[in-house]
């Protein structure tokens, strides 16, 4: 007995550990993360005294689901991307936010402002490509598809979402007219029939940080990429390009997982986030586009112009269609493997 | 021994009996111990194996969204043909339903799970759930009609009956390419969705070849092992289970960077000038096949050598006496005796093989991807546990026929060895 | 040592070595004679396995050469020299059946089918096992597979057959009925039969000749009655049979018969088993059936004794005795031939007639 009591209370120890630590924030890792650190997580635990445990995760949302169905949440506040925070929030994984513990909604820009999430910061999904391997640069999607022009693999997203717009875009659809196309069974085999037409030159990639790597090494051309590693890359000498013309931007957000124990700490550091100050001081490390209406007037215009949202990169792109993915999401994914396995 | 090896010829006398009864309470003392013995393992197997497999396999026909979510609804629906619109009664009962669960997980769940079915119907039950509820004495049927046209079609009924089962073949059926029609009906996937008989059949072949790869490597070093001094086939050992003790993601960043386009091995061939251009080596199917056959070759080698260390030199030599020569001896007496090796090493690959994920997400395009992929694909990304539960029960199921196939075969020709 | 005429196998200035260093055989002449059984007999690590997996083709003699039928055979290899050999643990193949191993040989030798069904049939006659072509060999018994192995040995009908001391792992009953039975199949069959062992009694019991081996040489090569009475020197007096050794040294040499002066003084006629001369040391072989327990010392070649132990042993009796010195001294009577047993303590005397004392030059130290 008296051995079963001490395996018990260890088991209780070695559980229960993880719920008395400090704030623990969960976001996209790499570059992004360094940011955070330097422009949110040490200021406030200066400021608080909260200490905070920085965590990464890719985005899957299956750990947060099997800890708020366990009811054993040691996540407290997590960076998501739109639609699953749309799912999410549907699905009852995250608290509905109290937006009188954060701030007024009217200094957000409006997609920032959701039910269960309060944006962060803007990120595009821009074309990619390596200055020192190509002769004639790239400006839009089409030339993308251009193979015959400019020869060579190209680097991709494994994923429905973001290519299919790209696709589109480079078949002549206007960014305005890409998800009402996109939601039509023709618009959807129309986008796959483009795709087929580079299947064989497209380089799949998964990570955030292999596009940079990949352009730098050779191994591709030109690639889709988050416009933040591709200038995380640029600093690091590489002369890799962006063309703003074509790509997606959406918003990322801080959400509380349903349930968390700290949920008073929680607001209190999705709060101090959400200053202008703060964001700006992160705008300033990696070029993400801050939520908050008056950060960018902090910031060194020189580097604002390299924000998806400054006003001359934000033409010709397109904001990506939170409501379209979380309806069609599942749908076109499971087409987009059958398609990409074949 | 048991008890019916005693001698029973004579009519059981009270004595005979009283022994009878002694013995089975000796046996049955020992049998005890013995069951006291294994039942740790017992225990741990149930707790850490065999549940958690029959949860998994329960959700794979698991189905409750809907017909929690809705069961006045399903109740109402339960007598309706499907052939017309429902009743009035199904309207109302959906409305109250919906407006006693907005905003709440479970309609959130129910609206996702009709939406496998047919994309939309997400937003249909949303946009619906949000004008809820209905004023005092509305007709529910008109109301739910103006806020949505879909609501005077058949099919969104057709659809919440079909989801409302507690448990459905919805998943398994998707795993197997197949589909239950609108009206009820099996049939198979629309082919630019159907993936998983394709998959399925990849993963096969795929670990199929590495099976074969390992084993024509993996042999001639098993052999050499077998066949040289103890302190020399250690040495090689080390060797052989070197990359054992290394992490499986060290080893494919190495092979990445082995085979990338400036990798060394293309630096090599063109330094050579073996090729001009630098060959695609990875993020193809090649590029798995090399990985996958390097981390899985102890796999092999292992069981390979036990047989061999097991067979006596000394039936070469009595081949060779008896007029054989040497080449012809070793294949038609060393090799079939190393074929139960042979077949353990196989299929301890091979099975390895069929729940492989990292390899080929890391090394192979979309075009190496095998199961294990979308069962993670669907548990992490799309959270669709049903479906990941499904495909996992298949490829489950696959290993199963595998194994049992291989225990007929090569368990039956090893019946006389085994005495 | 008279040479054979036209032998089967001749070896001359054989020799091997592993390591370049130390010679396991050491420049061997042997010749074998068609149709006889030959044994060689020696003690683990005698070089006698050696000779033998020369012969057979698994080894390569580092000097000399070897002629089967007048041909060199040294630098054939195994599968060509058509030599039957049985080995230490049968090397019957287990995925084969008892049939398919018989077959194996023949099949090898692509004779037709109904010639390989019938030769497969006489040779599992032969042994007595005419219902055991389907079984596999782990079904059989030791003594079971142990036939089998001879019958796969002889059935490609073999100038020659090799056995590697094939009835080691048989228990004592199986392998007396066994070397019988072997001994039976040669007499029947008339090939030349090469066994190695290092069990005397089994060589004694089957061998036409016994070569002895020791340290890489034959020490003897012989009939086995010649052996056993007439012993070479004194590693074949110890090896093979009992023997009771007695040391002194040669007083009176006179050719075939010699006076030998034992340590303590007593004094033994002995026939000359190619001692030195007089004064050099000299072992004395005596086998214990050999020796008379008498009561007094009237008579020649008497010595006192004194009785150690008694060993009743049913069919005789063992007696040790303490012997001019000795107290291993060993004596077997059958009991019919005791009037009384002598009771252990009682001094006696032994009597041993001189042609059953053979003086041998003592054993290099």
């Amino acid at each position: 007995m008296k051995l079963i009591s001490t395996v018990a209370l260890i088991g209780t120890a070695v559980l229960s550990g993880a719920a008395h630590a400090d704030l623990t924030v969960i976001s996209f890792g790499g570059a992004n993360q360094q940011a955070q650190q330097a422009a949110y997580y040490a200021p406030f635990s200066a400021a608080s005294g909260i200490k905070i445990i920085a965590g990464e995760y890719n985005g899957e949302q299956a750990k947060i689901k099997a800890m708020v169905e366990t009811r054993n949440v040691t996540w407290d506040v997590v960076e998501v991307e739109s639609p699953e925070l749309a799912r999410g929030c549907e699905e009852g994984l995250y608290e509905k936010l109290d937006y009188s513990k954060i701030g007024s909604k009217a200094d957000f820009i409006g997609k920032a402002v959701g039910e269960c999430g309060i944006g962060t910061f803007v990120w595009s999904t821009v074309l990619a490509y390596n200055a020192d391997k190509l002769k004639q640069a790239p400006t839009s999607w089409a030339d993308f598809w251009d193979v015959k022009r400019i020869p060579g693999k190209r680097g991709m997203r494994k994923g429905a979402k973001f290519t299919l717009e790209f696709a589109l875009l480079a078949d002549g659809v206007k960014p305005a007219d890409v998800y009402t196309v996109l939601a039509t069974p023709a618009g959807v085999d129309r986008a796959f029939k483009k795709l087929d037409e580079i299947k064989p030159h497209i380089q799949w990639w998964e990570a955030g940080a292999q596009p940079p790597q990949m352009l730098a090494s050779g191994d591709m051309v030109m690639s889709s990429a988050y416009n933040g590693r591709i200038a995380a890359a640029q600093a690091e000498g590489k002369n890799l390009k962006i063309v703003w013309n074509g790509g997606v931007y959406d918003v990322d957000s801080w959400a509380i997982p349903a349930g968390s124990p700290r949920i008073k700490e929680a607001y209190e550091f999705i709060r101090f986030a959400s200053q202008a100050k703060p964001q700006s001081q992160y705008a300033a490390l990696i070029p993400y586009g801050p939520t908050h209406k008056g950060a960018v007037g902090m910031m060194d215009a020189k580097v604002a112009a390299d924000l998806p949202t400054a006003p001359a990169n934000l033409e010709g792109a397109l904001p990506s269609n939170t409501e379209f993915w979380v309806e069609y999401g599942e749908d076109l994914e499971q087409r987009f493997n059958a398609w990409a396995a074949r | 021994m048991s008890t019916d090896t005693l001698p029973l010829d004579a009519a059981p006398t009270e004595s005979v009996v009283g022994l009878k009864q002694r013995l089975r309470r000796a046996e049955r003392r020992r049998k005890l111990l013995y069951g006291a013995l294994i039942l740790p393992l017992a225990l741990f197997l149930v707790i850490a194996f065999i549940w958690p497999i029959a949860a998994l396999l329960k959700r794979s026909v698991d189905n409750p969204e809907v017909h929690g979510a809705l069961p006045q609804t399903l109740a109402v629906l339960k007598h309706w043909s499907g052939d017309e619109l429902p009743p009035a009664e199904a309207y109302a009962a959906l409305a109250g339903e919906l407006a006693a669960i907005r905003g709440t997980p479970e309609l959130g769940a129910a609206a996702k799970r009709l939406n496998r079915e047919t994309p939309g119907y997400r937003s249909l039950i949303m946009k619906t759930a949000r004008k809820m509820p209905l004023a005092e004495g509305v007709d529910a049927q008109g109301a739910l009609m103006t806020i949505d046209s879909r609501w005077s079609d058949v099919d969104i009924w057709l659809a919440i009956k079909r989801t409302g089962a507690p448990y459905t073949a919805f998943y398994m059926l998707s795993a197997l390419d197949l589909t239950i029609d609108a009206d009820g009906s099996l049939s198979a996937t629309p082919p630019e969705e159907s993936i998983y008989l394709d998959i399925l059949g990849r993963t096969f072949w795929m670990s199929l070849i590495v099976a074969a790869c390992c084993l024509l490597l993996g042999f001639p070093v098993a052999y050499l092992m077998a066949n040289l001094p103890q302190d020399k086939s250690n040495s090689l050992m080390i060797f052989v289970l070197l990359p054992f003790w290394t992490s499986v993601l060290v080893r494919v960043a190495a092979w990445i960077v082995l085979l990338q386009n400036d990798g060394l091995v293309n630096q090599a061939l063109m330094a050579l000038g073996l090729t001009d251009s630098p060959l695609q080596l990875v993020f193809n199917r090649l590029g798995v096949y090399i990985a996958m056959v390097h981390i899985l070759l102890p796999f092999m080698v292992l069981p390979l050598y036990s047989v061999m260390k097991g067979i006596s030199p000394v039936y070469m030599r009595a081949a060779m006496s008896l007029g054989c020569p040497p080449f012809k001896s070793f294949w038609k007496v060393y090799f079939p005796q190393t074929l139960p090796g042979i077949g353990a090493g196989t299929l301890l690959v091979f099975i390895i093989c069929m729940g492989y994920y990292i390899t080929p997400a890391l090394l192979g395009s979309p075009k190496e991807q095998m199961v294990s992929y979308f069962i993670a694909f669907y548990t992490n990304q799309t959270i669709n546990w049903g479906m990941a539960a499904a495909l996992s029960a298949v490829l489950l199921a696959a290993t199963l026929v595998l194994y049992v196939f291989y225990a007929r075969r090569l368990g039956a020709s090893q019946a006389p060895a085994g005495r | 040592m008279q040479p054979i005429a036209d032998p089967i196998v001749t070896f001359r200035r054989v020799q091997k070595t592993y390591d370049g260093e130390n010679l396991i055989v050491k420049d061997l002449n042997l010749d074998i004679a068609r149709g006889e059984f030959l044994t060689l007999l020696g003690p683990s690590g005698s070089g006698k396995t050696t000779c033998l997996m020369m012969l057979a083709g698994f080894e390569t003699p580092t000097g000399g050469e070897i002629r089967l039928d007048g041909q060199r055979i040294d630098t054939v290899p195994p599968h060509k020299r058509g030599i039957g050999m049985v080995f230490q643990n049968y090397a019957l193949f287990p995925h084969m059946t008892v049939g398919e191993n018989l077959r194996f040989p023949l099949a090898v030798r692509k004779l037709p089918a109904a010639e390989i069904d019938a030769k497969v049939k006489r040779a599992l006659a032969m042994v007595q096992l005419q219902d055991f072509a389907g079984r596999y060999p782990q079904q059989l018994s030791g003594g079971q597979q142990q036939r089998i192995a001879l019958a796969r040995a002889l059935v490609f009908e073999p100038k020659l057959v090799l056995m590697d001391e094939p009835l080691g792992a048989l228990d004592k009953q199986l392998r007396e009925h066994m070397q019988l039975e072997i001994k039976h199949i040669h007499q029947s069959l008339g090939v030349t039969f090469v066994f190695v062992t290092h069990d005397q009694s089994e060589a004694l019991t089957m061998s036409d000749r016994i070569a002895v081996f020791d340290k890489g040489v034959i020490q003897q090569i012989d009939r086995p009655d010649a052996l056993y009475d007439a012993p070479a020197n004194a590693f074949v007096a110890s090896f093979i049979g009992e023997n009771n050794a007695l040391d002194g040294r040669i007083e009176q040499d006179d050719g075939d018969s010699c006076g030998v002066r034992l340590a303590d003084g007593s004094f033994l006629k002995a026939a000359n088993g190619g001692v030195g001369r007089s004064g050099e040391a000299a072992m004395l072989s005596i086998r214990p059936e050999r020796v008379r327990i008498v009561a007094d010392a009237d008579g020649a070649n008497r010595l006192p004794a004194q009785v150690e132990e008694l060993i009743y042993l049913g069919d005789h009796l063992r007696i040790r005795l303490r012997v001019a010195g000795s107290t291993t001294f060993t004596v077997k009577t059958p009991v019919s031939r005791l009037d009384r047993s002598p009771g252990a303590g009682q001094l006696v005397h032994v009597e041993i007639a001189p042609e059953h004392i053979r003086a041998l030059a003592p054993m290099p130290a």
